[in-house]
């Protein structure tokens, strides 16, 4: 069996975006450049799932949609332990268009499993997991936590409200994968950092779509009003501010 | 042309979210001058049906089939794409959560659909048409314009009030034919907690981090959430500590969630515990240091020990309780 795990390049979670080019474009000066939270610990999963040789998976690749610049997040997830990339040479215009390329991607280059991160943290589209699935026109499961493999078939865990369900579906199938899927990132060693050197990204050119939607314009939220500060001795002024000010309880 | 809602029932019963979903549909289709319709898969009683018009809906598409029990994406996707065309509908309006966000992209590719995902009001403008939704986790906003005929919106919990309109719905039952053999995901096992307030439906929400100290110092949240019919939550070195279960984290890799009220009790503001619970109406912070950055996201705080100070916090919520 063989895993993809599709990756974003977004910037570092902590970075305090800024927009330029009349608030139309990211300002990327000093943006740090990572793996999607989400996709990184897909990764980890599928690099876990591999380890059991039982679980007879013989590949994990990663796909991305982007310029050269994406190049060292790649690379990163090639020292984390993936066997090879596949890059698609363009600007990502959209979710649609990413999943467009990347189900061109896996028709040319068939896997069991498709694991993608439940969001990516810039765009917070949840969408290119599900648009994938149906461009390939197989099935998909989201809201994944946990994804094991006995006798050949996948055991998956799906959170429902209050809850969660456990299913089987055939392969092929997209995961779409959240919190719980694997407990902390891997990080890469040494040894795996040398030798994603020589580990091959595949890089073809985008096939013509169309994007549906476009960002055209960004804000940075409004500051909240300062914070009212409240006698710890007495918390019962909270109360009465939560009460007849912000009439809330 | 018209605005089609997907709504979502639990064990029969619609939640506050699929009415506001309808509420949503039926301003926008105001907008748009036509109607909004609601689809209802599940058996649900003619009595509960008829509060979806309550909302505004002016038609209630209801389907009750034995194969549409478990949640197929693909076939459920299929399904609601061949009533979109039926129906000739212009919007599809589906919520922002787990199942929302299953079936909004692959109705967006098979009907070629621009999706706007999490929107959090009405859209800015109608043509061309541009939704408003929170991007880069809450750290900024964005316009975005959907360009194709068709569009899908999944809107954000809790960021749309309910509006009463009294349309007299119509309930059109309508039975459809769901082959044995096309459903392939098969359910194994259920586990579903029940009778605890969920925090993803939660008004109020009493959340607990590091500065809780040990894991024996939640009585205090604990009896503070009850009092407040509140759901309780933390942040995720508590989780990861195994101090509260796993689905009580919130944050970005957590739950992300957007209470009336949210408590944020010794928990210092980390952008990616912010990034889950920014979206609050209002915040309240304790934590003994002045500076940490929760106080800059709070409406009202408090600089103190947070196991000194909840005691008497529950003092005043249970005075308050009695009157």
């Amino acid at each position: 069996m063989k895993i993809l795990v599709c990756i974003s390049n977004v910037p570092d979670t902590t970075t305090k975006v800024k927009f330029i080019d009349n608030s139309r474009t990211l300002d990327t000066v000093g943006v740090q450049w990572v793996i999607n939270p989400w996709d990184e610990l897909a990764l980890t999963r599928a690099l876990e799932l591999k380890d059991d040789p039982a679980n007879g998976i013989q590949q994990v690749a990663v796909a991305h949609v982007g310029l050269v610049s994406a190049e060292p997040t790649i690379r990163k997830a090639l020292a984390i332990g993936a066997d090879e990339a596949f890059r698609v040479n363009s600007y990502a215009k959209d979710a649609f268009f990413v999943a467009a390329q990347l189900s061109e991607v896996i028709k040319t280059n068939p896997f069991d499993i498709i694991l993608c991160g439940i969001e990516s943290s810039d765009y917070n589209g949840s969408s290119v997991g599900g648009m994938l699935s149906e461009f390939l026109g197989i099935n998909s499961v989201s809201a994944v936590s946990s994804i094991k493999i006995e006798n050949g078939k996948s055991l998956i865990h799906r959170e429902i409200d209050g809850g969660k369900e456990i299913l089987t579906i055939p392969s092929p199938y997209v995961a779409i994968v959240q919190k719980g899927i694997a407990k902390e990132p891997r990080i890469a060693a040494m040894r795996g950092i040398m030798m994603a050197r020589t580990k091959p990204i595949k890089v073809s050119e985008p096939v013509d779509i169309d994007s549906l939607t476009e960002v055209i314009h960004f804000e940075l939220p409004k500051p909240r009003t300062a914070c009212k500060f409240v006698d710890p001795e007495n918390p019962k002024q909270l109360i009465e501010l939560l009460q007849n000010e912000a009439k809330i309880i | 042309m018209s605005v089609l809602v997907f709504t979502e029932n639990w064990d029969g019963k619609f939640k506050k979210l699929s009415f506001e979903l309808i509420s949503y549909a039926t301003k926008l289709a105001e907008m748009l001058n036509t109607k909004s319709i609601a689809l209802s898969i599940g058996e649900v009683e003619k009595s509960e049906l008829e509060k979806l018009g309550k909302y505004g809906a002016h038609k209630i598409i209801s389907i009750i089939n034995k194969n549409l029990d478990i949640l197929d994406n693909q076939v459920y996707s299929q399904l609601i794409a061949d009533i979109a065309q039926k129906e000739e509908v212009t919007v599809i309006v589906l919520a922002n959560n787990n199942v929302g966000k299953a079936l909004a992209p692959r109705l967006s590719v098979r009907l070629k659909a621009g999706l706007g995902a999490g929107v959090t009001k009405l859209p800015v403008n109608i043509d061309p048409f541009v939704v408003y939704k929170k991007v880069y986790s809450g750290n900024a906003f964005a316009e975005v314009r959907i360009k194709s005929e068709i569009k899908i919106l999944t809107i954000a919990q809790n960021s749309f009030d309910l509006i009463e309109t009294y349309n007299h719905a119509e309930i059109v039952n309508t039975e459809v034919f769901v082959a044995d053999g096309q459903v392939k995901t098969q359910m194994l096992e259920v586990q579903k907690q029940t009778g605890k307030i969920l925090l993803t439906d939660a008004e109020i929400v009493v959340s607990g981090g590091r500065g809780m100290k040990t894991p024996d110092n939640w009585g205090p949240l604990i009896e503070m959430a009850s009092l407040l019919g509140a759901a309780t939550a933390c942040s995720r070195p508590v989780s990861d500590e195994g101090w509260r279960p796993h689905e009580e984290h919130t944050g970005q890799t957590g739950k992300i969630i957007s209470p009336n009220l949210y408590f944020a009790i010794g928990i210092s503001g980390a952008t990616q515990h912010l990034a889950g619970v920014s979206s609050s109406k209002v915040i309240v912070a304790i934590n003994t240091d002045k500076d940490a950055p929760i106080f800059e996201a709070a409406n009202y705080g408090i600089v103190g020990d947070a196991i000194k100070v909840l005691p008497k916090l529950v003092d005043a919520i249970k005075e308050l309780k009695g009157k």
